[in-house]
């Protein structure tokens, strides 16, 4: 079980990174649980700069934009 | 194809570079092939109407079916262009080429990388918090955040399209004279105490250094693609209102009518303009094709651009953002330090040309 948390203030991108983790997981038949963190000062204090923010077990992974697929597959793994 | 088992192999780097080029190549002739004919084109349009080319709607008619393709036009290959650039630089890297610089070089530094960096207004408030607690002085933040939405591939393509590339580069020029200007100021004043509490006491744990996704030549390419394409889908039909209305002003709304109220001999057309400009709020794709028309009958250049640069730079929306920040005080001072700027841009523009 990995605990996944999305940093993001709730914009459009946030919701497709939400999918895209979900999606990759289900394909990869890992067992997730997602939180999404809207809080600026959490944002801020896991180290993102830019949203929305990736954080796999307590690590960021990714900031700005969205990863690519591959990507995903390969933090989740990890 | 002659040797079906050539085609087979499978496409090398090196030749799937050359593929890109070369496909960028005949994109850009085909471009500018379009481009030189833009005009035969919307009057052969307009020709097809059941309108007279001399009436008011003739005019409106062919001026709105000329800048349309041509905008649009310019407006994807700025945005291509930026898209690629964009992909060498990234929030993260920005912020550790800012933390610790002195303030001066460091707003020269921070005003450019707020044109370069990727930045999506989104992400305001911890891209502020993310350079404030990193060590990036507060003054040379604000530098960066005043540049980075003002100076946009989206600004500086329409007004390419428009208005000419004298005025874009002027735009370019003080704009980012602002931005380095109006940091410094607010660096003087030193306000670190005028923060939110929460922010000053944010640490950063050091470690979070992202390694960098790598990127070959050709996915660069394809992101500045992705760039156009979630752009131009943004703001086209904004484009389109924008040059309607333009349209409408060109072909309908006398010349005299401008020039009084929006000339350069109306001194308080200025800050009249700035002041229009605070509640606004659009991209810049919304206001730029206004922008135009208004120049096209006569209203000044530094009026015109100060209610542009108003509307991007200084919004509400944005100013309720930054609340959760900055303290009123600050906000205050940063509101006062960039219309002040504004006005100085406006009123010299009007003065140059």
């Amino acid at each position: 079980m990995k605990l996944v948390k999305i940093l993001g203030p709730g914009c459009k991108r946030c919701d497709a990174l939400v999918t895209m983790v979900k999606d990759a997981a289900d394909k990869a038949g890992i067992d997730i649980e997602v939180e999404k963190v809207t809080d600026y000062a959490e944002i801020a204090r896991a180290g993102a700069v830019s949203t929305p923010g990736l954080v796999i077990d307590g690590k960021l992974v990714h900031a700005g934009g969205l990863p690519r697929p591959e990507s995903v597959r390969d933090w989740l793994n990890a | 194809m002659s040797a079906p088992a050539e085609s087979l192999q499978p496409i090398r780097p090196s030749q799937r570079i050359a593929l890109w080029i070369g496909g960028l190549a005949i994109f850009l002739a085909a471009w500018w092939a379009v481009y030189t004919h833009l005009m035969t084109f919307s009057e052969w349009l307009v020709s097809l109407l059941p309108v007279l080319r001399e009436s008011h709607l003739g005019e409106a008619l062919v001026f709105f079916f000329y800048d349309t393709p041509k905008v649009l036009m310019l407006l994807t290959l700025v945005v291509f262009g930026m898209g690629v650039l964009r992909t060498y630089f990234s929030p993260e890297r920005t912020r550790a080429l800012l933390a610790g610089k002195r303030e001066g070089a460091g707003n020269v530094m921070a005003a450019g990388l707020g044109i370069l960096t990727p930045f999506c207004s989104c992400s305001a408030v911890p891209l502020f918090i993310g350079f404030v607690s990193a060590g990036v002085p507060l003054g040379v933040t604000f530098s960066f955040l005043i540049a980075a939405p003002m100076i946009n591939e989206v600004a500086l393509g329409l007004l390419l399209g428009l208005v000419g590339w004298q005025v874009a580069l002027t735009y370019l020029a003080f704009g980012l004279t602002l931005a380095i200007v109006a940091g410094w100021v607010i660096g003087r004043m030193k306000l670190e105490g005028w923060l939110q509490e929460w922010v000053r006491e944010i640490s950063i744990n050091g470690a979070a250094n992202l390694p960098e996704e790598k990127l070959t030549f050709v996915d660069r390419l394809k992101l500045g693609i992705e760039a156009v394409h979630e752009i131009v889908a943004r703001v086209w039909i904004w484009i389109l209102l924008g040059i309607g209305m333009g349209a409408a002003i060109h072909g309908f709304v006398p010349e005299d009518l401008m020039v009084r109220i929006m000339g350069a001999d109306a001194w308080w057309s200025v800050p009249a303009a700035v002041l229009m400009g605070v509640p606004m709020y659009t991209n810049a794709a919304g206001v730029i094709p206004i922008v135009e028309a208004l120049l096209g009958k006569g209203a000044a250049l530094g009026t015109t651009l100060a209610f542009m640069m108003s509307v991007i730079a200084l919004s509400l929306p944005e100013i309720i953002i930054l609340r959760k920040v900055l303290t009123l005080k600050l906000i205050g001072v940063f509101v006062g330090v960039v219309a002040s700027g504004i006005l100085a841009v406006g009123f010299l523009f009007n003065l140059i040309f």
